[in-house]
């Protein structure tokens, strides 16, 4: 070949060059979409708001220094506090805590960085997502037929319970964080000679750590707040426990029942022991986010 | 011959290229035929021609060089593409120097007519004959990368020599002879010793042509007759 | 050195002339014979024959997808870290096959360094921490870290512009200092072979032209194999080259002789750009 062929001639049905009546719908289209955006923003945030202010302004008139340090009275009597849910929450919590993060972090790393594409992993991803899906009051069920039938009401078993209800968030968190640290950090650490159970551990998940210590911290605070399960297992107590195999006291046990009850007091205690709730979950959020910068 | 380069526009640059040394060692061809036939004839307007076209291959010089330059700087030439280049920029110093010879060869010619209109004798036609024809082969071996065309080239300088030789050796009894042929035999000597460079840098375009298609440096291989390894 | 000696020995001629440069016929550190590798079931080399000599640079270029990438991460068994994807035939490394029953890949990896196309510092250490990464996870403890931080920082030339910030996080620095960065973890374990997969391809012009002169100095110290796009690159800084082509070795050549008479057609398509 001699000469280099011609360019194509630009085709004559070239987009004009003008604003027309279809760019100025596309505009209009584009702010409506926007505005839309905003609305449904501002919408979501208003029940939480909503939530937090309600629960503020019923709760912080009940709320002393006695409340937080004396057990309940009995029904009909001023004063009383929620010591004995305080501490049987964060008993709770602890012990759901032990049990369920080390198990759901594993099994996560497992998921993430050994079986990735096994049948198996298939199957534990499978059954992590069910398991997710269940409600919190099945779980409670479970809990008392397979323990609470054999050993009584227990903190043990609201433990237990809430270890069960945490361990799908913890895995497909834990999973997915794993997930989003590149393969190339991976690579460049076998490629260091270093083993792979220390590329992982040293690198891979100390990469992923904040992301993963977010998941666990999402997990901790739905549990901190369940319910329905603890009813059936660890049954409530009106007296400070610290004891595995005794019932136990919680917050949201105690809120439930003071807020079902008749008394107008009880009610306004309720709000108050939702309002400790909220700001306990708060602070555990808070703390574990200023501990994670700190350390990343 | 080969696929063509994935950018056309580059194949379109080598293509301009390869037809500007054509045009240009076409020149030097009708350059060299014209002043042998000025110089058989006696042929002062002829001659005057020739001499002319050579301001056309001064300026295909300046232009190739450029053009390689360019080349050279916007596309890094390598393998066939970077030995085309290199050799064209040594072709064309070739080229331009067997087209001075011709003007040079005609400006003689020029001066022979004016002192006595007579036909060259002896060896000269038959030297003038060998070294055109190994010029139109050497060009033709370059521009159409015919490396067999070349090597064939590259034997017959031998040839040419042998008539210089045997010239010189005429135009000296010449002159001996007889005092009155010195002008005119100095002359054809001067001519004969072009024609025997013309014939040089035809060799050295036949070697050019040799590494431009096998990428093997041939020169001064006759000199050095070691076994390479 | 006693090699270099024969060789000026044995030329007699009184002018020296300037010798190619690959001149010395270097020894050879590693040597792949027979080597096929697979991703799943598709085939990405087979059957590649390539000695890789010591103390040069050996360049691999050929089109996206002819195995060139495949092969030096077989040079390090990295490529079987890949899920489904494995090696047969032999590779060799100062005659010992690191394919062979009861070689660890991790001691390979030790000799056989990498680095990867994109500068990939680990994000939660600083400058410092990368380039002790490899011996620290090893569980190596050297005796005098901030010296072995200085000469490896000195060796990529990244010294000057670091040494006053240590402490901070390596992904802090630019595109090409984080490659010289990773360049500098690989030496601190002092590798013998230096592999690079395209270390260049996420840099700009100038970096780039500090990265290639960085091979040309350690380039004399350490076997270097480099994958590269770029065959300007290959030519500048390589002693020999290979054309891989659809998972075969295609041509092997020193580069002078690549790239100015390539002895096959489908190699001389591919660099002055005919290819498809």
């Amino acid at each position: 070949m001699s000469a280099p062929e011609a360019p194509p001639v630009a085709p004559s049905s070239a987009l004009p060059r003008q604003a027309t009546g279809v760019d100025r719908r596309r505009a209009f289209v584009d702010k409506l979409a926007r505005g839309a955006c905003v609305a449904a923003t501002v919408l979501a945030i208003v029940p939480l708001v909503a939530v937090l202010i309600y629960v503020a302004a019923k709760g912080i008139g009940s709320l002393s220094l006695d409340f937080l340090t004396n057990t309940p009275a009995p029904m009909g009597e001023v004063g009383g506090g929620i010591k004995n849910a305080i501490i049987g929450t964060l008993l709770l919590v602890g012990i759901a805590s032990l049990i369920g993060i080390p198990i759901g972090v594993i099994t996560g790393i497992y998921l993430a960085e050994l079986g990735r594409y096994s049948k198996f992993a298939q199957a534990v991803r499978f059954s992590a997502d069910i398991l997710g899906g269940v409600p919190s009051i099945v779980i409670g069920v479970f809990v008392y037929t397979a323990i609470v039938l054999h050993w009584g009401y227990s903190a043990m078993a609201g433990s237990v319970s809430l270890a069960i209800i945490m361990l799908p968030t913890v895995i497909r968190t834990t999973e997915e964080m794993l997930k989003l640290v590149p393969d190339a950090l991976r690579e460049a650490a076998l490629a260091l000679g270093v083993p792979r159970w220390k590329a992982i551990s040293s690198i891979v998940v100390r990469t992923a750590l904040p992301g993963i210590a977010t998941g666990v911290m999402l997990a901790v605070a739905r549990i901190a707040g369940e319910t329905a399960p603890l009813l059936f297992t660890a049954f409530g107590n009106d007296a400070v426990s610290t004891s595995l195999t005794k019932p136990i006291g919680s917050l949201p046990q105690m809120i439930f029942t003071h807020s079902t009850s008749a008394d107008a007091e009880w009610h306004r205690q309720a709000a108050a022991g939702a309002l400790v709730l909220v700001i306990l979950i708060l602070v555990l959020n808070i703390g574990a986010r200023v501990f994670i910068r700190r350390r990343g | 011959m080969r696929a063509p380069h994935t950018d056309r526009e580059y194949e379109a640059e080598l293509a301009l290229l390869r037809q500007r040394v054509r045009a240009m060692g076409a020149i030097v061809r009708e350059m060299l035929v014209g002043g042998v036939r000025a110089l058989v004839d006696g042929d002062t307007v002829r001659a005057q021609a020739v001499i002319d076209r050579d301001e056309e291959i001064d300026r295909l010089e300046v232009e190739l060089d450029e053009q390689c330059l360019r080349v050279l700087a916007r596309r890094q030439p390598v393998a066939s593409d970077l030995r085309l280049i290199a050799a064209t920029l040594k072709l064309v110093t070739d080229l331009e120097r067997m087209g001075d010879l011709c003007g040079s060869l005609c400006e003689r010619v020029i001066e022979l007519a004016a002192a006595a209109p007579q036909t060259p004798a002896g060896s000269l036609p038959l030297m003038a004959a060998a070294v055109e024809a190994m010029v139109l082969d050497a060009i033709e071996a370059f521009v159409t990368g015919d490396a067999g065309l070349a090597e064939q080239v590259l034997t017959r300088d031998d040839l040419v020599d042998s008539y210089f030789a045997q010239l010189l050796g005429e135009l000296f009894a010449d002159m001996m002879a007889q005092p009155a042929a010195i002008y005119r035999a100095t002359r054809l000597t001067s001519v004969a010793k072009y024609l025997e460079r013309i014939a040089d840098h035809a060799t050295n375009v036949a070697e050019l042509a040799v590494f431009m298609v096998n990428g093997e440096d041939i020169r001064h291989r006759h000199r050095s007759r070691a076994p390479r390894i | 050195m006693s090699m270099m000696m024969a060789q000026s020995k044995s030329e007699s001629q009184p002018i020296p002339v300037t010798p190619p440069r690959a001149a010395v016929a270097p020894g050879i550190k590693m040597e792949a014979k027979g080597l096929k590798a697979w991703f799943g079931k598709s085939q990405a080399l087979k059957g590649i024959d390539l000695p890789l000599a010591e103390n040069q640079v050996t360049a691999i270029i050929g089109p996206s997808g002819c195995g060139k990438s495949t092969f030096v991460r077989c040079l390090n068994r990295m490529h079987e870290v890949v899920p489904g994807a494995h090696a047969t035939g032999t590779v060799t490394l100062d005659g010992a096959d690191i394919y062979g029953a009861g070689t660890d890949p991790v001691l390979v990896r030790r000799r056989v360094g990498m680095v990867f196309q994109k500068p990939n510092p680990f994000p939660t250490m600083s400058i410092r921490e990368n380039v002790l990464a490899g011996l620290r996870l090893n569980g190596r403890r050297p005796a005098d870290a901030a010296a072995l931080v200085e000469t490896s920082l000195r060796q990529v030339a990244l010294w000057d512009e670091v040494k006053d910030r240590l402490d901070r996080a390596g992904t802090s620095l630019s595109g090409g200092q984080q490659q010289r960065l990773c360049i500098a973890r690989a030496l601190a374990l002092e590798p013998e072979v230096l592999l690079m997969d395209e270390p260049c391809s996420a840099l700009d012009p100038i970096a780039t032209a500090r990265i290639e002169e960085l091979i040309h100095e350690i380039g004399q110290r350490y076997t270097i194999v480099i994958v590269t796009h770029n065959m300007q690159q290959a030519a500048r800084v390589s002693h020999y080259t290979a054309f891989f082509y659809m998972g075969e070795l295609i041509e092997h050549a020193p580069t002078d002789r690549m790239f100015t008479q390539p002895s096959n057609p489908k190699t001389e398509d591919y660099i002055t750009g005919r290819f498809g």
